[in-house]
């Protein structure tokens, strides 16, 4: 398939608009010296080249996504219905206050609704995704030590099974961060936590349930061993998931959380996003919020703000969209997390006889299957079987992650999910199992149905072409 | 592969081999193979200190980037800069592929010979 700088032709347009008869008013000096680089392409080439890059991805429309801790949901249309209502879609964030009330109003009603899914007690929505929200949760930590003249912390504890995104948001922020082992049972190893926590601690980063799909059953005692050592606790709220409307973050001991409206609250991602990641936080760290906050019925600044995290108030339209999501759902939102878990669960029983489930025990919503000792045996790895996969319509899930897994599959069916999808996913897996000993060669060369077959990761990787060049 | 005998490692699967007063540092061939194939590599600076059983650098496979730990506290005399533009040369020869020589050695993390190494991947494996 051509890219569409491949497909077009000089001279070749939409000459649906007529030749310019406005006298260009702009000095010389103002003006661009070379052509900007845009592809000269007609309407109907264009739309045919978008439609064919349609065709050749898998979004949540295509099949299963079972893409571990990435909450692949469905997104209800009527999320999209209610953000492409003029009075919304049409704003301008520069327009008067007084012609935007029902779009403060909203801002307010959704703040209010995730303080109490949260138990926090203030939202920003200027985060624009999840790790720019634990980003600005590390930056509101910071601002609340050097507050108090505590410079000295310079640490953020970080378990082994974290996401990627924790170690590097702490990094960002300026921390220096301390990786925490995990336990046997995967989760946190107090042992080792006492052993890191000290003056230096400014902070905890935890994800819970973590990535190995368990909740952490010494949360209580983890989040007071932090407090006792001056640290605040941050919640990775990715896998909120698993305990929405169960389990409120600030009640086993969290100070800040991000959550992804794009995962927990259906909002489109992966490709078709934008995202959005509001950071929620406890009174005390309210002072340092970023962006304007709302007082009596002013949207002003914080007395100590961390400042601009992005322009005016975040990505409004996702806001709409799971605000939208959270009035359908109304009281029954704690379904969300029981139906997520049981599907999880579901899948992990029905795979547990073949597949060795990394922490075999009752999961939360995803699950870790560690392929290593069938890949020791048959040489058949992770990536093959989630090539296979493919082939079966299925999206893989999460690969090598979590890294105290070896060879591992990470599986999140998500509560939109029926029955019968995930017996066809489970059949496509158990298949694949059969494949593994009779025809190892047949998962080693797959995908065999997909519009490209297996590609060159590592020459991709150390040779990437990142940009087209222009002739 | 049998590991070269002439080398000690360390229970983190890197290498270390003594010249005079000073060591080349780089990674065994039983880590490279787990990692896979190799795009990427991080190095310290000459000057820099690195201490015993912690990490001096990272290298990144397509499947995860992982931490490489120093078997000695010292300070680095040189660094292979070869490995910057072409990672692959770890793969295709672990032991000749250095990562960095220390010098101005002080602290030492508990070392294996080449059988005891071979005998603790074995039961590792």
């Amino acid at each position: 398939m051509k890219l569409i700088f491949e497909k077009s032709i000089p001279g070749r347009g939409q000459d649906i608009f007529p030749a310019c008869d406005v006298p260009e008013v702009l000095p010389k000096a103002e003006l661009r010296k070379a052509k900007v680089h845009l592809p000269e392409i007609s309407e109907n080439e264009m739309g045919r080249h978008y439609t064919a890059l349609a065709k050749r991805a898998h979004g949540v429309n295509d099949g299963f996504y079972p893409l571990g801790s990435c909450t692949m949901k469905h997104n209800p249309r009527i999320n999209e219905k209610m953000a492409n209502l003029p009075g919304f879609a049409k704003l301008h964030p520069l327009q008067p206050a007084s012609t935007v009330q029902g779009a403060n109003e909203l801002i307010a009603d959704l703040e209010k609704m995730l303080c109490e899914i949260t138990g926090m007690d203030g939202v920003t929505f200027q985060p624009a995704a999840g790790a720019h929200g634990e980003f600005t949760g590390l930056l509101l930590i910071k601002a609340y030590h050097h507050d108090r003249g505590d410079d000295e912390r310079c640490e953020i504890l970080v378990p082994d099974a974290a996401h990627g995104t924790n170690p590097a948001s702490a990094t960002m922020a300026g921390y220096k961060s301390v990786t925490i082992k995990s336990n046997e049972n995967g989760t946190v190893d107090l042992e080792d936590l006492k052993a890191h926590l000290g003056p230096k601690t400014a902070g905890l980063m935890l994800t819970n349930p973590n990535t190995v799909g368990l909740f952490d059953p010494n949360i209580m005692e983890i989040t007071r061993l932090v407090h006792e050592a001056g640290g605040l606790c941050y919640y990775d709220g990715a896998n909120l998931n698993a305990v929405i409307g169960i389990v409120r973050p600030a009640d086993i001991g969290f100070d800040v959380i991000h959550m992804n409206l794009h995962k927990t609250f259906s909002t489109p991602h992966g490709g078709g996003g934008p995202g959005s990641g509001p950071c929620a936080f406890k009174d005390f760290l309210a002072p340092f919020a970023p962006g304007l906050v709302c007082r009596d019925g002013k949207y002003v600044r914080a007395e100590k703000s961390i400042g601009n995290m992005t322009g005016f108030y975040g990505n409004f339209l996702v806001m709409v969209k799971a605000y939208t999501y959270l009035l359908t759902i109304g009281k029954d939102v704690h379904t969300l997390a029981e139906n997520a878990v049981l599907n999880a669960n579901y899948m992990q029983e029905k795979l547990k006889d073949l597949y060795p489930i990394a922490f075999d025990t009752t999961c939360m919503h995803e699950f870790v299957i560690g392929l290593d000792p069938i890949y020791r045996k048959t040489h058949v790895s992770a990536l093959d079987v989630a090539k296979a996969l493919l082939d079966y319509g299925i999206h893989p899930p999460t690969i090598y992650f979590p890294l105290i897994v070896h060879e591992a599959l990470m599986i999140e069916p998500t509560e939109t999910e029926t029955k019968e999808t995930l017996d066809e996913a489970i059949q496509a897996f158990r298949e694949i199992y059969d494949r593994i000993f009779n025809a190892p060669e047949s998962v080693q060369q797959a995908p065999q149905t997909t519009p490209v077959l297996r590609l060159d990761d590592t020459k991709a990787a150390r040779e990437p072409h990142l940009r087209f060049t222009f002739e | 592969m049998i590991d070269p005998k002439e080398l000690k490692y360390t229970k983190d699967h890197e290498w270390i081999r003594y010249e005079g007063d000073e060591a080349y540092i780089g990674i065994s061939d039983f880590a490279q193979s787990e990692l896979g194939d190799l795009v990427f590599v991080n190095l310290p600076e000459i000057d820099d200190e690195v201490v015993a059983g912690e990490a001096f650098g990272d290298v990144e496979s397509v499947k995860a980037v992982s931490d490489v730990l120093s078997p000695v506290t010292g300070v680095v005399v040189e660094i292979n800069e070869e490995l910057l533009d072409d990672a692959s040369l770890i793969n295709n020869d672990p032991y000749g592929a250095w990562f960095i020589k220390v010098g101005s050695i002080t602290a030492e993390d508990e070392l294996l010979s080449a059988e005891d190494y071979d005998k603790f991947i074995e039961e590792e494996a």
